[in-house]
């Protein structure tokens, strides 16, 4: 098991260095030259070369990337093109608030989609598991962006039961994170479902029916545990569909958060501010995964063996 | 936009596809008539590519005209869905977005599959430091989470619906790659490719003439159901205002427009939005239907 | 002989049918047999003959659907367990009668400690309590011979070997002393040694708490060793039932000679098993007349036209089988059948 741990965390780190890389390429293909922009229009070229000079522009793009590689090391995601504030303190500002978002729509995801999901696999077939997996189905097929607009006109313009948009209290959230949480809630709910329709077809179940247990202590202690280890992983990695999702959820409730961080500075072109937002939320996400892995590895070990 | 993760269970050819072209396309055919779902997504898919195709026909109105005496009016019979904010016709707007909206979505699928058809099979063919290498690149675009892949794209590029369609193709390239990759390594394991091997066929022959076309399935499966995420995505990024740009009918940017209205004139929003889910549905319904069909492990 | 007193276990015409797209299968089509106290009663046949479905039946253990007991009637101590409501089924399954299954590599619960799958039977049953019961778990890990059972019972399958899995599972099986073991190829997944120690544990709990035992299996050698008397299952019927004594002195129905005549002699060097030729009919589509007849060296007119019952012969035991009746003819050349 440590093995596996240390074996997972070497091989994070190539992970890492690439998505790093692939940041650092990406903002190359902007097209013009960054130091003209920098300088703004009539800039003479003195001024260009200048800020060329001091940017370090003129170097080999392999010394700029391990620069730029050195500079993350030390905690530097370089500085706002539009207010000069260094990126990093921008993020630690907006990062607490999408984390709440990401958590509070997650366990949405987890409550609602096993709930479901367990729901439809107790009666399969039944007029109850086709009624939810026929939501569930819709569920995966609604534009979160176009779902949140309609919930927030039904809650909170003709019901007026919700606030319309902001990040005050924990009213505030349940619409943001609902949003955020269904479409993920819709694929936990498939995949707990089917999982569990496969447990309930081993050999152990039948085993635990042969020693006379009620069929709802077969299900929530003997099928559960199981069928829910797989359910694991898409929970991890719907935590990386959430991240991207926050973009656009936040940007629907005018939260502050990290996502709409990144919309605003793409529409501003603060280049370095996407750069790091995208970079934060990517590693953010590397980590989950690498968690998630451990625990499912822990879980499955027994299974595996069998 | 949360649905990136669907198909993360490789889809392996199943043996009994290996079989000559022409019953392929018949067994094709008679899955379709089963499965009674997959033809329902099909029925919805067909609809949206008929109005595609024959949207000037079909709309009421000129889809850019603006009459700002007609602006905000509810739906009526004059127009079916109302009027924006400049008196255009909702109708008609997205009778004519269904293009945009779908040829994104199919451009888009169509550049991730090609790039990453080729990634799969390169690596699942010649294996070893060329698929390490190929697959280490494939994860490091994973590790991106959900759309955050395409910003950084567009963030660089610019926005644009073309810039948009190569982003969201971008993200979609691992995704293929690693099912292409798993149904590459199985058919390679089959007798019948070292018969043809030793029969001196060279690698381009036996990949592109003998395993490609028996790892299509799982790839029409992939691309089905990454359709679906697909158009989601290019919708969203719209709608963030990174890719059609106002006036174009785009579904994305209907709605964010329809967003500044939501209090007085809900309808701008509601009827782009269920465009988008249905159409969306419809390829989900048929991506499932065909995963049931093709791959028998699969069902119950 | 065991003593003619009441049966504990009478199947009578029982038949379990499966209901799928193809049609109905006839998975088990009418068998009788009984079962007395501290008798072990061994069924044989080949693997879809009916055996296993048989014993899942007795616990109503059958996936429904598809499937369904169709007929007949299970006397559980006079009680028939067919139309016995499913709160009371739930009282005898692993109580009255319990049984071992053949893979116990994924029989037992992955992530669940062995310990509490034996507890937890004792809890539900014989109303013990948490610590009572899990006393009574390690106790009979002990007994089933797994050393150090204190630390095994706090243990996850994984970490068990397949004969520890499967004395596990005799223990739980045998946790609330059953009345009657049902023991589906309890064997057939371990080695040869573990077998042996295995088939010798089931008999000496067996004289200690005096239970019956039905043991399926394909294994002649198995019964051979363990079993008072054999049912021959065919295509979902009996075609067969005898003292073991009388299976493997004077075997009277082909197949049973056939299945006889396919046991590896150790005496005779050959170089491959004899097996009967042909394949079994369809469960979806069985033949009017005897189910064997197109694999039977002796097939009559009579054997295609008419299925024959199971008749009770002048030594005490039952075929079925023409050859054994007035209508058979006996023209047909007979071959010679090891």
């Amino acid at each position: 098991m440590l093995m596996f741990i240390i074996r997972r965390l070497v091989q994070t780190v190539p992970v890492i260095i690439g998505v790093t890389f692939v940041v650092f390429f990406i903002m190359q293909l902007v097209p013009g030259d960054p130091a003209v922009l920098l300088a703004g229009e009539g800039a003479s070229k003195d001024t260009i070369e200048a800020i060329r000079e001091q940017l370090g522009l003129n170097r080999p793009l392999y010394v700029q990337y391990f620069d730029y590689l050195m500079n993350l090391a030390n905690g530097d995601f370089g500085v706002s093109l539009k207010n000069s504030q260094p990126v990093l303190d921008e993020i630690l500002v907006r990062l607490p608030i999408t984390l709440e978002l990401a958590l509070f729509s997650i366990l949405i995801t987890i409550v609602l989609g096993m709930g479901a999901g367990i729901i439809s696999a107790v009666k399969p077939y039944s007029m109850q598991d086709v009624g939810v997996m026929l939501v569930a189905l819709i569920g995966i097929s609604l534009p979160s962006f176009w779902f949140g607009l309609m919930l927030m006109y039904f809650f909170s313009v003709k019901l007026q039961i919700l606030p319309v948009a902001g990040w005050d209290s924990l009213l505030h959230v349940i619409l943001p994170a609902l949003t955020l949480g269904a479409g993920g809630a819709a694929i936990v709910a498939r995949m707990t479902r089917s999982s569990m329709l496969d447990v309930i077809r081993q050999d152990y179940i039948r085993t635990a029916r042969a020693k006379g247990l009620r069929e709802r202590l077969i299900i929530y202690k003997h099928a559960l545990r199981n069928a829910l280890i797989p359910v694991i992983t898409v929970v991890g990695l719907q935590f990386g569909a959430l991240l991207g999702g926050t973009v656009l959820v936040e940007s629907i409730f005018a939260i502050n958060g990290l996502g709409r961080m990144i919309v605003d500075a793409i529409r501003m072109r603060d280049l370095p501010m996407v750069q790091g937002g995208v970079l934060f939320a990517s590693l953010i996400f590397v980590i989950v995964n690498l968690f998630v892995d451990v625990f499912y590895r822990f879980f499955n070990k027994r299974i595996e063996l069998n | 936009m949360s649905l990136e993760v669907k198909t993360e269970q490789p889809i392996v050819v199943p043996q009994s596809i290996i079989q000559p072209k022409e019953s392929r396309l018949r067994d094709f055919l008679s899955i379709m008539m089963v499965n009674k779902a997959a033809m329902v997504g099909a029925i919805i898919i067909l609809f949206y590519i008929f109005i595609a195709i024959f949207a000037p026909i079909l709309a009421p109105y000129d889809p850019y005209e603006i009459q700002l005496e007609n602006k905000l009016m509810p739906p009526s019979f004059e127009h079916w869905m109302g009027t924006d904010d400049k008196g255009r016709d909702i109708l008609s707007r997205i009778l004519y977005g269904s293009r945009l909206s779908m040829g994104v979505g199919f451009a888009a699928v169509a550049f991730g599959a090609f790039f990453g058809i080729i990634f799969g099979l390169v690596a699942g063919y010649y294996g070893k430091w060329v698929d390490s290498i190929i697959m280490r690149i494939m994860d490091v675009m994973l590790a991106f989470p959900g759309i955050l892949l395409a910003l950084a794209i567009i963030s660089a590029l610019g926005p644009s619906l073309i810039n948009v369609t190569i982003a969201v193709g971008a993200f979609s390239v691992p995704l293929f790659a690693r099912i292409v990759r798993g149904s590459t390594l199985e058919v390679k394991r089959l007798e019948y490719i070292d018969a043809i091997r030793s029969l001196g066929a060279n690698d381009f022959t036996i990949i592109f003439k003998h395993i490609f076309p028996n790892i299509l399935s799982p790839i029409i499966v992939q691309g089905t159901l990454r359709l679906a995420t697909a158009i989601l995505s290019a919708a969203g990024l719209s709608f963030l205002g990174l890719g059609a740009q106002p006036p174009s009918p785009e579904w994305g940017t209907m709605l964010s427009n329809g967003r500044d209205f939501l209090f007085s004139a809900p309808y701008i929003a509601l009827f782009p939005g269920m465009a988008i889910s249905i159409l969306v549905l419809g390829f989900n319904i048929f991506g499932d239907g065909l995963r049931d069909a093709f791959d028998p492990r699969m069902k119950k | 002989m065991n003593e003619k007193n009441k049966p504990i276990l009478e199947v009578k015409g029982l038949k379990t049918y499966f209901t799928t797209k193809r049609g109905v299968s006839k998975a088990v089509d009418g068998i009788d047999f009984t079962l007395h106290k501290g008798e072990t009663l061994g069924i044989v046949g080949e693997s879809g003959c009916g055996k296993s479905i048989t014993s899942l039946s007795i616990l109503r253990l059958i996936p429904s659907p598809p499937g369904k007991i169709a007929g007949g009637s299970i006397l559980f101590k006079g009680n028939d367990l067919v139309t016995m409501s499913e709160n009371e089924m739930r009282k005898v399954r692993g109580n009255e009668i319990s049984m071992i299954f053949q893979e116990p590599m994924t029989s037992l619960n992955p992530v669940i400690p062995v310990g509490e799958q034996i507890a937890e039977a004792l809890r539900l049953h014989q109303k013990m309590g948490r610590r009572e019961a899990w006393a009574k778990s390690v106790e009979m890990l002990k007994l089933v011979g797994i050393p150090s059972p204190e630390k095994r019972a706090k243990q996850e399958p994984f970490q068990l070997s397949g004969g520890m899995r499967q004395r596990v599972m005799i223990a739980m099986a045998l946790a609330c002393t059953p009345e009657v073991l049902i023991a589906d190829e309890p064997t057939t997944a371990l080695d040869v040694t573990i077998q042996a120690q295995i088939l010798a544990l089931i008999k000496d709990l067996q004289t200690k708490i005096g239970m019956g035992v039905i043991m399926i299996t394909h294994d002649l050698g198995v019964v051979a060793e363990t079993c008072d008397k054999v049912a021959v299952m065919y295509a979902g019927n009996i075609v067969e039932h005898a003292t073991t004594e009388q299976i493997f002195a004077n075997p009277k129905h082909p197949y049973t000679q056939g299945l006889l005549a396919s046991l590896p002699k150790i005496y005779e060097d050959q170089e491959e098993l004899r097996t009967i030729e042909g394949s079994v009919p369809s469960s979806y589509n069985m033949p009017a007349g005897c189910r064997f007849a197109s694999r039977c060296p002796y097939q009559e007119a009579i054997c295609t036209a008419q299925q024959p019952e199971l008749v009770e012969q002048s030594d005490g035991s039952k075929v079925r089988c023409w050859k054994y009746t007035e209508q058979w003819t006996g023209q047909v050349e007979q071959e010679e059948v090891v």
